[in-house]
């Protein structure tokens, strides 16, 4: 064999084992592999999307989409007895608990936004929601621009924080604001008249309205501060993970089993007090399940 | 690596910079520092000397009031001074309705915080009394004084003094849990810090620079409790200088 044969045999083996390479785990899949373990986020009262149920175990629209990423994943990795550990997080660790590799994948109510494309990567939009205000029946307001001068409680870490204090300045509109640590909190400070609204997404408004002591006596505003994508949110540069996350939730949307998930935690009632929280699909929600993307909002 | 821009950009509503976020911040932690550690400080004497009389049931109120407010977590505590007591109190809640909300959480924090730190101060007042010998309190009646008179001017002065360090601890410990208050919404300095991570995602920036503040006022209340102990050491006793 001439040299020359041997150089060319010694580039196929390194291109074959190249290649080989190009198959091998990385990210989260390489971690579930070695581990034996994936562990799921998911919040505590994000009320349908991720939340507990009357024995502790975290239930949910996301948690079921994202129930089909762990199965998914444990196909992939043909490993049928993977384990999954659920972690609650809440908006202001979550991000920090996913980079760190405390969770995996969160499945709450996050908003893909650019600001957080920085940080973590998202899976296709789930749902779409509109910034808008709960009040009471009886406080007489009808519209955003009856909030002026009034007090506001929003939960702190969330969107709309900043998105408030915005249309305060565009609308020369002046807000008192308090912050609750969660949105039980939140809602818990405008039920007891501290506060005319509360301004947080309509789903989130619905889930509080809907499992509070007297849910005929709370209404969301209709109008909006602005739209969102939800979205499941997994570590960045993760390419085969995202690659799989992708293919199992578009699978799911295009198959229109979305559809039959969806009425199950929208338009059903669900766990733990057996609520329907009434709230069919709007043309922005069809369109996401339509045409899968994982797009942020500036 | 280190990028201290952050500090100079504007906060999302354009109104501040970050930096100027933290330092309003701040300024709330050093007021809720200052209004409570004056509540502890009053109501802690009181207890402490409540506590060595030998009226039995001030005694037992005493003991109770450190038990109860010992017992709680800081946490817990302010959720219920916040969210539970003004349901069970008229007066309180017609407050919570009618006061800046901002105003209304400065004043249930210092009430909160001043109670927690309370109970500790009058344990420590109390062991600081104790720790004198029993002959000095007899001295003090011997000499015709009434036991006000033998707090003010025996007892007391060397228990002060003794009880320094134990009290500069618990005031650099006031600092640092008056961090809880975030739990309530008050837009202090942990809370600032939070509100700037979550914003930017530059969490070790934020909670950097609201370290470096936290030591900052920590330690300037460590020195002030330095040099009050050596203003006031007595020469020849507790290490004062003959």
């Amino acid at each position: 064999m001439t040299a020359i044969k041997q150089a060319a045999l010694f580039a196929c083996l390194t291109f074959v084992s190249a290649a080989a390479h190009a198959q091998a785990l990385t990210g989260t899949l390489q971690k579930a592999k070695e581990t034996g373990t994936v562990t799921v986020g998911y919040r505590e009262s994000s009320i349908p999307f991720s939340y507990l149920d009357n024995s502790g175990k975290p239930i949910g629209y996301a948690m079921e989409l994202c129930g089909k990423i762990v199965d998914a994943v444990k196909a992939e990795l043909k490993m049928p007895n993977l384990k999954v550990n659920y972690s609650p997080v809440t908006s202001s660790n979550r991000i920090p608990l996913l980079e760190n590799g405390t969770i995996d994948l969160e499945c709450g109510s996050t908003t893909n936004s650019v600001a957080r494309q920085k940080q973590v990567a998202f899976g296709p939009t789930y749902f779409v929601i509109n910034v808008s205000a709960a009040v009471k029946k009886d406080s007489g307001i009808d519209r955003f621009e009856q909030l002026k001068g009034k007090t506001i409680a929003t939960t702190s870490g969330t969107t709309s924080v900043p998105l408030l204090k915005k249309y305060a300045k565009a609308e020369d509109a002046d807000f008192k604001e308090i912050y609750g640590k969660d949105h039980a909190e939140s809602f818990l400070l405008m039920a007891d008249g501290r506060a005319a609204a509360f301004v947080m997404d309509d789903i989130l408004l619905a889930g509080q309205i809907a499992n509070s002591k007297d849910p005929s006596a709370y209404k969301i505003l209709p109008g909006s501060l602005r739209s969102e994508p939800y979205s499941m949110m997994l570590r960045k540069n993760d390419p085969q993970f995202k690659a799989l996350v992708d293919k199992t939730i578009e699978a799911v949307m295009k198959s229109g089993e979305i559809n039959q998930i969806y009425a199950k935690w929208f338009t059903s009632p669900i766990p733990p007090k057996g609520i329907n929280l009434n709230f069919p699909e709007n043309a922005a929600n069809k369109e996401a399940f339509a045409h899968p993307n994982d797009k942020g909002v500036e | 690596m280190l990028d201290l821009g952050i500090f100079g950009e504007e906060t999302p509503d354009g109104d501040t910079t970050w930096a100027m976020s933290l330092l309003s911040g701040l300024e709330y932690t050093l007021a809720l520092v200052a209004l409570s550690w004056i509540v502890a400080m009053v109501l802690g004497s009181l207890l402490g000397v409540l506590r060595t009389t030998n009226r039995r049931w001030v005694v037992a109120l005493g003991d109770a009031w450190v038990e109860l407010f010992r017992n709680i977590p800081l946490l817990v505590q302010f959720f219920l001074w916040y969210f539970v007591v003004p349901a069970f109190v008229p007066p309180l809640k017609r407050m919570a309705l009618e006061m800046d909300p901002t105003r209304f959480q400065l004043l249930l924090s210092v009430v909160c915080l001043g109670l927690f730190t309370s109970a500790r101060i009058a344990e420590q007042v109390k062991s600081g009394i104790l720790s004198l010998p029993r002959g000095q309190r007899m001295a003090g009646y011997a000499l015709g004084l009434t036991e006000a008179q033998t707090y003010r001017h025996v007892l007391l002065p060397m228990a002060f003094r003794i009880i320094i360090p134990p009290l500069t601890s618990e005031s650099m410990n006031l600092v640092k849990n008056s961090a809880v208050a975030y739990s309530i919404g008050l837009a202090e300095l942990f809370f600032r810090t939070r509100e700037m991570g979550e914003m930017t995602f530059r969490y070790f920036a934020a909670f950097g620079a609201a370290t470096v503040l936290y030591v900052v006022v920590a330690f300037a209340i460590n020195r002030v409790f330095a040099w009050v102990e050596r203003a006031t050491a007595v020469p020849g006793y507790l290490g004062g200088k003959r």
